[in-house]
């Protein structure tokens, strides 16, 4: 048999993705309460009862017809793709604003089941819904489920297979107002009089079609003798309802009778058991969170301790794991007899993946904060708290969401652009979200700061880095909306979902696969890019320098203090010379002016295939010749004794600003619409780090 | 009057929607259209934008949005 391709559509913040992981046990897909988390639509199959079941997640769409760039890939895939049914999931709770979904999705004419999830919370809320009278109304069978409590799924998936295996869909019995009803009635026995067929449409169904002014229908008609007679009644007919509704517009009225359905719907099929007046447990947290004076303070401190722990709580391990690979690569060097095998395992790449590694905690520290955010429905809030002052800055509320995520990674930070639907303002907030200094960056603000701040600062400049970053982004904005993309905004209308107590499970799923992803990355792209920066640090060998300094050294005879410093001199000499050192000096006239060194100069460059390595290259170029302990304490000494305070402010503005890494690049160029793109950004970017590299260290030095 | 001139904690009903056709699809799509009825739930600092409760449904608006939406105080 064939496999049952099935598709879930549903508004936003329904549980559609938690869903389909409670019907597959499957934990591939990522889940939060935010509107347009699932921005693509995702595929997933499994097996039930011996029969393959195909899933397509679509994203949430409140309305059929696209409104936003994720809608409308939920409106074409419904419109165009072949599937044998659909899985309308609800929230019990808001049943007649999900509805109005359904109504539409009904108009599709494809087989259907109604997921009525979030059953446990409606139950709680003290909603009682008539599960029979809703599937005689709708005419497609109805379930309770929770996919929370995973009650009801497995009864859902046996509902599948029995509508894929029936032939046809039970006619719906939705009654519009009194003058549609007698209009639909009169157009309708007028077909019935005349026999008079097109396609499979009932002579009902195409009675609403016309009144509703279906263009589709009304090409069709166009060509058929039938339309001479049809037209003065449909006339007729409008007028008729353009009194009745007092107003002639429609599309106007076509909403009003859809969300009057929805109502009697929802009057007929729930029954509230909350008393009245009673103050929901949302609104309580509304009335503090949403509060015009504590509001935003509230906000900004969790904010700041977001920071201060990833920070704080973050150094903890952090130097466990420093420690670790220290111990690691001592052991390594020990068995490893070839001197270059040796040197490229300690001196390359257990350093550099290291160096990696020891952000992990801090990383995991931040995601977990964000998904919380996320999941319990609070970063709407923010969204519509934030609007107004973002909106001055050419922004959108909702840009919020892909700027606070810009914070973990730039990546999925670009991805959930699509939640707006303004071109322009994609645009914009694209091209800003590389100021917004993504979890990668962290660990060169950490060694930057604990080498030129105290311990106790660190904390507070990392906040003020990442503060300056977002100020900067919004300035930018609003230049770029100025002077690049002007025009129309996107208005505001945004859901504020339900609180919601973030489910152990989904953050744990979320930050997990997060830090999955980001360990990966330091196991592939940075592993490779240490090997690659090792090799052209340690090549080409240059025989002559060697032997030249080995003279000197035999000259020095047993002078302790001049060896060591004439093998620091060799070193430091042979590094200018192998490829990474060219690559650095070539460009140096180029940084010279903003204090950096040639080093500095090659870990920015290196830092374009991924912000970590510019902390395993300063790692590389900086602390060769040290002991196998090539941690952090060795490098910040090194840092303090060889850049100047000054040059260091101007790196690390430099590296707030320019480039994001080359994954996120990547996406960039995708969701902005084409290469040219990423051009203008790295132009963009590049030439904003210069200039303000450049102030910050006229200013300081 | 105005949606926008309305204050915290006012109910009203929806007389007439001023907007392009693509917003007001929109808002009806929250259930937002001639003849819901709704409340004021919050402001924002500077009553930049205004959520109202529609059917159970929180919804954030714009003030430029609030100020093209005609609301009859109930």
């Amino acid at each position: 048999m064939d496999a049952i391709k099935i598709v879930l559509a549903g508004q936003p913040n329904v549980g559609k993705s938690m869903l389909i992981n409670a019907m597959s046990g499957s934990n591939s897909l990522k889940v939060g309460n935010f509107s347009g988390v699932t921005v693509e639509k995702t595929e997933l199959c499994f097996e039930h009862h011996c029969h393959m079941f195909e899933m397509v997640d679509l994203p949430g769409t409140y309305s059929i017809r696209g409104y936003s760039q994720d809608e409308k890939v939920a409106y074409d895939y419904l419109l165009n793709e072949e599937y044998d049914v659909i899985i309308n999931v609800l929230d019990s709770t808001h049943l007649q604003r999900n509805l109005l979904l359904t109504l539409e999705l009904l108009k599709l004419n494809k087989k259907m089941v109604l997921a009525l999830n979030m059953a446990d919370e409606a139950k709680k809320e003290g909603l009682e819904i008539d599960v029979k009278q809703l599937e005689a109304i709708i005419g497609v069978p109805v379930i309770l489920v929770s996919a929370n409590t995973k009650e009801g799924v497995e009864e859902l998936l046996e509902k599948i297979h029995d509508i894929a295996d029936s032939p046809h869909r039970d006619n719906s019995n939705i009654i519009y107002s009194n003058p549609v009803e007698e209009e639909i009635l009169a157009l309708s026995t007028f077909f019935d009089e005349r026999a008079f067929k097109l396609r499979d449409l009932s002579s009902r169904e195409m009675a609403i079609r016309i009144l509703f002014e279906d263009k589709d229908l009304y090409q069709e008609l166009h060509s058929k003798p039938i339309m001479i007679e049809l037209q003065p009644r449909i006339v007729a007919s409008l007028e008729h309802i353009y009194t009745h509704h007092d107003s002639k517009n429609i599309t106007d009225i076509k909403a009003s009778e859809y969300i009057a359905i929805a109502r009697g719907i929802r009057m007929e099929t729930v029954t509230c058991h909350r008393k009245k007046g009673q103050k929901t447990l949302t609104k309580k947290i509304d009335d503090i969170l949403l509060n015009k004076v504590v509001g935003i303070p509230i906000f900004l401190f969790f904010m700041w301790a977001l920071f201060q722990l990833t920070f704080e709580l973050g150094a903890v391990p952090m130097d466990l794991i420093d420690a670790g690979f220290g111990a690691f690569g001592e052991i390594v060097g020990a068995i490893i007899p070839h001197e270059g095998t040796k040197s490229l395992i300690v001196d390359g790449i257990i350093p550099g993946v290291g160096a990696v590694v020891m952000f992990l905690p801090n990383i995991i520290i931040l995601y977990i904060g964000l998904a919380l955010l996320e999941t319990t429905g609070y970063m709407s809030r923010v969204a519509f708290m934030l609007d107004g002052f973002f909106h001055k800055f050419g922004l959108h509320g909702k840009s919020f969401i892909p700027l606070v995520t810009g914070f973990g990674c730039t990546v999925p930070a670009y991805m959930s652009t699509r939640t707006l639907k303004s071109e322009k303002d994609r645009l914009i907030t694209l091209f800003i979200l590389g100021f917004m200094s993504c979890g990668a960056k962290l660990p060169v603000y950490v060694l930057f700061a604990g080498a030129f701040f105290g311990a106790e600062q660190a904390g507070d400049i990392l906040f003020i880095i990442y503060i300056a970053g977002a100020l900067l982004g919004l300035v930018m904005a609003k230049i770029l909306r100025i002077f690049v993309f002007k025009g129309e905004d996107e208005p505001f209308v945004m859901e504020m979902p339900k609180y919601r107590m973030p489910s152990l499970a989904l953050i744990w799923h979320t930050v997990y696969s997060k830090a999955m992803g980001y360990l990966k990355k330091a196991g592939t792209f940075i592993l490779a890019a240490s090997m690659l920066i090792w090799f052209a640090t340690a090549y080409p060998k240059q025989p002559i320098l060697g032997a030249e300094y080995e003279v000197k050294i035999d000259q020095a005879s047993g002078d302790e203090v001049k060896i060591a410093s004439l093998k620091n001199e060799l070193q430091l000499a042979e590094l200018e010379g192998s490829y990474l050192g060219q690559i650095g000096k070539a460009s140096e006239p180029f940084f010279a002016p903003l204090g950096f060194d040639w080093k500095m100069a090659v870990a920015l460059e290196t830092g374009l295939a991924a912000k970590e390595v510019v902390v395993s290259t300063l790692g590389v170029l900086y602390a060769v010749g040290d002991d196998v302990d090539e941690g952090n304490a060795s490098l910040i000494s090194a840092l303090q004794a060889n850049v100047s305070f000054a040059s260091a402010m101007a790196f690390i503005v430099f590296v707030m600003i320019y480039l994001p890494c080359l994954a996120a690049s990547m996406v960039f160029a995708k969701e902005a619409g084409g290469y040219r793109y990423l051009f203008y950004l790295f132009l963009f970017t590049t030439f904003v780090a210069w200039v303000l590299s450049f102030i910050t260290y006229r200013i300081l030095v | 009057m105005k949606l926008s001139e309305l204050k915290k904690g006012d109910r009203a009903i929806i007389i007439k929607i001023d907007t392009d056709a693509s917003l007001k699809a929109r808002l009806v799509s929250f259930g937002v259209a001639r003849g819901s009825e709704f409340s004021v739930e919050a402001y924002s600092v500077g009553n930049q934008t205004v959520e109202i409760l529609v059917d159970g449904t929180l919804i954030g608006l714009r003030r430029s949005e609030a100020v093209d939406i005609e609301v009859e105080k109930i």
